[in-house]
């Protein structure tokens, strides 16, 4: 693009207002987004310092980097962060936050105060682990599970939990905003059957947010209780029962793998279409099948404790609803690979992690099959089978979703292009790293090496090697983007408002966008993905 | 075949092939689905990659495909639900000629006390082609019993017995590992399970001076004086307990249970939560009266007056004839 660089900068969100005080007390969704991209990625690489730990302890067969009770606080800080302060918020709050308003024609989320308020109540428990980890950590497990949590560590288990209840109504406030935004919020002509299907993503996920994130909430509050004043809810000891607590956790804690995979399965539906130039393959099947995953994901939590004490026929039953829910996470792979039958694709660093996302994502479905088939679950639950399951689709999947769209909406973001060579570069070294750490934990799982160990018997030695040697490219692969992504604010060319030719609305308004996005509310006249039209029109070539 | 790279444990157990059986036809078809994706995947993006001049077509979607990609999984799914049904149900239902091991876990240690009497800590020995059952409960926190080899894991709760079982079909030693974390040192909660030949076993089994379970059980409901109430007639205060486990009870309150091993147990520790009709609550708790081990060995002697009239000392050679046929089969 010939832009000279001296007109004079137009009026957007970044130059609108400066100084911290106009961050820290904005109400714009696009500054909010920012202010969660900020504090996710620094729980992000704190979460990767410490499975870093994990990795370089299990170099060895014994315990020799650090101590038991250490290695112990180390993995559940790894799971706490990771879960609760970045793999649910990542994508919601930060992508979600920026893009959903745009997305649909609005000028805002329903309710920009609630959405400051959500991203101080998450920097409170954020700055709650971090006092939690200060003053000596907690080695309950990200799980809690009592009477450990309750009656026997000596941690700070109810800091810890104080940490994930307060970072849950930031969860809850958001989902809150989203659907109301979502319902009530929409430009003319924006009808439900022409939403992104991003939208519909985090429309669905919201739904779970808002229904799951109250239990686990209560369920913390009852672990507090029996820990501080010893009511008896859990612990045999005092008249309790530790399966309620299983199953109360699980009520959340499954649903909440959807509140992270949904909005990065919404993620690749736009960067499939945009880059293969095509419309969704089957719109209404890959907009249902978020809303039936989201409702099904609730039905199915005790398949995390088939070996836990629960009865036979409790085992049935939640074994035979868990293969139901693999049926709309095929439908959306399905549906992803037939866009691309006939397009015009390009092999843009978005797609790559879109195709990335694709990969990871279909080989830790099918190892949920594995998970979901009883007599085989009781062999390789709590192993390191089930870790590399969660983590391909925990962080193959989200973390792949996210940053294809990171480097998709950065141009929309920031108003610069990141480095294609080096975005292309990250996307294939994430790729192989990931595989390389967590291929062989399959395997390690199978041959019976339990999770939690610090120390193992000394045949599981190889797999582990390869774990590690993989995690330190993986480690490579996450510095890359942070980097070049910090590079291009300000050595980025200047990104255009529609670099990628893409449909949606966001590509309408300039990049960056203004404070209320458009200059005037869009009234919509087309469908969700009209590439056809857009095809005509002569592409707008990205400098690279 | 894999000798220095094995891709899964020791197959020591009559339920490891099974497993073996069904998680290998899924790594076979989640093979098969992955290449077929994958093949789509790179097929398409190498034949549709853009070129000038050639525009993508837009293609509404297909409800016929829809509904193949949802119906065809959705059978192959509901078999393989019926698999692993099929298999759980035979591991978590352990034979009814398997010999009793009792399982006390705690942090961080297993400690095991066979029906014969002899007790072991962390390490478990079992003879070839023997139903073993596993009756387990902790002492603190939530353990898991975890053999590899026998393809078998069974959480071990406090407050109530969980049950497993398992048929070692090859001698060896292999792997025991608590599967649920539980502190400190849970990977250090760690033991062997011995398989023994029969003939090995019985050499080891009459090594000790070991006391049959039953009978120190005995011993116990003499000296709490359990038996002052619950008399071998019916002029007892307390429901007469010969013959009474592994039947239907009837309760005060008009229900029926069955008198399990959890029954039992709960009896004696909250006497007060299912009265047998005809009796009164008078019966005290002996909650913290009586260790985990003790609780097992009561456990024991009122299942082994179902064996009355024989005296005591012929339980310890019935073991071996029952489980004689067995070794026979293998």
């Amino acid at each position: 693009m010939a832009t000279t660089a001296v007109t004079p900068e137009r009026a957007n969100y970044l130059n609108a207002e400066y100084g911290v005080k106009s961050w820290l007390l904005t109400v714009d969704h696009k500054r909010i987004a920012l202010l969660y991209l900020l504090s996710v990625t620094v729980f992000f690489f704190l979460g990767g310092f410490f499975a870093l730990l994990i990795r370089l302890e299990l170099l060895t067969p014994a315990g020799d980097l650090m101590q038991a009770d250490t290695y112990n606080k180390v993995f559940t800080m790894h799971g706490i962060i990771m879960v609760f302060f970045f793999l649910i918020p990542v994508v919601p709050a930060v992508l979600g936050n920026f893009l959903m308003p745009i997305m649909i024609g609005a000028k805002d989320l329903a309710f920009p105060r609630i959405n400051l308020l959500s991203w101080y109540l998450y920097v409170i428990g954020g700055l709650l682990i971090l006092h939690c980890m200060l003053t000596g950590g907690v080695d309950t497990g990200w799980t809690f599970y009592p009477p450990f949590s309750t009656s026997f560590s000596n941690t700070k288990v109810v800091e810890a939990g104080l940490a994930v209840f307060v970072s849950g109504f930031s969860s809850i406030l958001t989902g809150l905003n989203f659907i109301v935004t979502v319902h009530r919020m929409r430009a003319p002509g924006m009808t439900w059957d022409r939403l992104p299907l991003f939208v519909w993503a985090n429309y669905a996920t919201s739904i779970v947010m808002i229904l799951g994130t109250p239990v686990v909430a209560i369920t913390i509050v009852l672990v507090a209780l029996e820990r501080t004043l010893h009511l008896g809810i859990f612990d045999p000891k005092l008249g309790g029962d530790p399966l309620l607590f299983q199953h109360l956790f699980w009520f959340y804690s499954h649903p909440a793998v959807y509140i992270m995979i949904l909005p990065s399965m919404g993620v690749i539906s736009e960067l499939i279409t945009c880059f293969s130039r095509k419309r969704i393959f089957g719109y209404k099947f890959v907009a249902l099948s978020s809303v039936s995953i989201a409702v099904l994901g609730f039905l199915v939590w005790a398949h995390h404790m088939f070996v836990a004490g629960m009865s036979l026929y409790a085992g049935l039953i939640f074994s035979f609803l868990s293969f139901f829910v693999a049926i709309p996470s095929g439908i959306k792979v399905f549906n992803w690979t037939a866009t691309l039958y006939k397009g015009s694709i390009s092999f843009t660093t978005p797609m790559l992690y879109a195709f990335g996302f694709i990969g990871l994502f279909t080989m830790g479905g099918l190892t949920g099959l594995f998970l979901a088939a009883l007599g085989v679950d009781v062999h390789v639950t709590d192993t390191y089978f089930i870790v590399a399951h969660f983590h391909y689709i925990m962080v193959g999947g989200v973390l792949m979703g996210y940053l294809g769209g990171m480097h998709f909406w950065w141009p929309k973001i920031s108003g610069r292009m990141y480095p294609e060579f080096w975005g292309k570069l990250s996307a294939l070294i994430i790729f192989l790293g990931f595989n390389l750490t967590f291929f062989p934990q399959f395997i390690l799982g199978y041959m019976g090496m339990p999770r939690r160990y610090w120390q193992y018997p000394p045949e599981f030695q190889i797999l582990n090697v390869l774990s590690t040697a993989g995690a330190s490219v993986l480690a490579v692969g996450y510095l890359l983007p942070m980097i070049y992504f910090i590079w291009s604010m300000r050595y980025g060319k200047p990104a255009p408002d529609n670099p990628w030719n893409a449909a949606g609305l966001e590509w309408m308004t300039s990049s960056p966008p203004p404070t209320y996005n458009f200059d005037e509310t869009p009234v919509v006249t087309w469908e969700a993905y009209n590439y056809e039209e857009l095809n005509k029109k002569k592409e707008v070539p990205v400098e690279r | 075949m894999f000798n220095n790279f094995p891709l899964w444990p020791e197959r020591a157990s009559s339920l490891a092939p099974g497993v073996d059986a069904l998680y290998i036809f899924l790594v076979i078809l989640s093979g098969f689905m992955s290449v077929l994706i994958f093949a789509f995947l790179l097929f398409f993006a190498a034949k549709y990659r853009r070129r000038p001049g050639v525009l993508a077509e837009q293609i509404e979607g297909s409800n016929a495909l829809e509904l193949t990609w949802s119906i065809i999984p959705m059978f192959v799914f509901l078999a393989i639900f019926v698999w692993g049904a099929a298999l759980y149900y035979k591991m978590r239902t352990p034979p009814r000629d398997a010999t009793e091991v009792y399982v006390v876990a705690k942090q961080w240690m297993w400690k095991f006390e066979h029906a014969e009497g002899q007790r072991e800590i962390n390490e478990l020995h079992v003879p070839v082609g023997q139903n073993v059952k596993m009756i387990m409960t902790s002492q603190d926190v939530i353990h898991s019993f975890f053999v590899p080899a026998f393809r078998v894991k069974q959480d071990v709760l406090p407050g109530r017995y969980t049950i497993t079982w398992f048929k070692a079909t090859k001698p060896g030693t292999y792997h025991l590992f608590c599967a649920e974390y539980c502190g400190s040192q849970h990977s250090g909660m760690t033991g062997w399970i011995d398989v023994m030949e029969p003939a090995q076993y019985q050499a080891w089994l009459s090594g000790g001076t070991a006391v049959p379970a039953a009978q120190v059980g005995q011993q116990l409901f003499a000296s709490l004086g359990c038996v002052t109430c619950h008399r071998a007639d019916t002029q007892g205060r307390g429901p007469n307990l010969v013959g009474v486990a592994g039947k239907p009870v009837l309760l005060e309150d008009g229900r029926t249970v069955t008198a399990d091993d959890e029954y039992i147990r709960e009896s004696i520790l909250n006497p007060g939560a299912k009265i047998v009709a005809g009796f009164k609550p008078i019966m005290p708790t002996f909650q913290g009266l009586v260790t985990e081990e003790q609780l097992n060995e009561l456990v024991a002697y009122v299942k082994s007056l179902n064996q009355i009239p024989k005296p005591t000392s012929v339980t310890q050679n019935n073991s071996a004839p029952s489980g004689a046929p067995q070794m026979q089969v293998q």
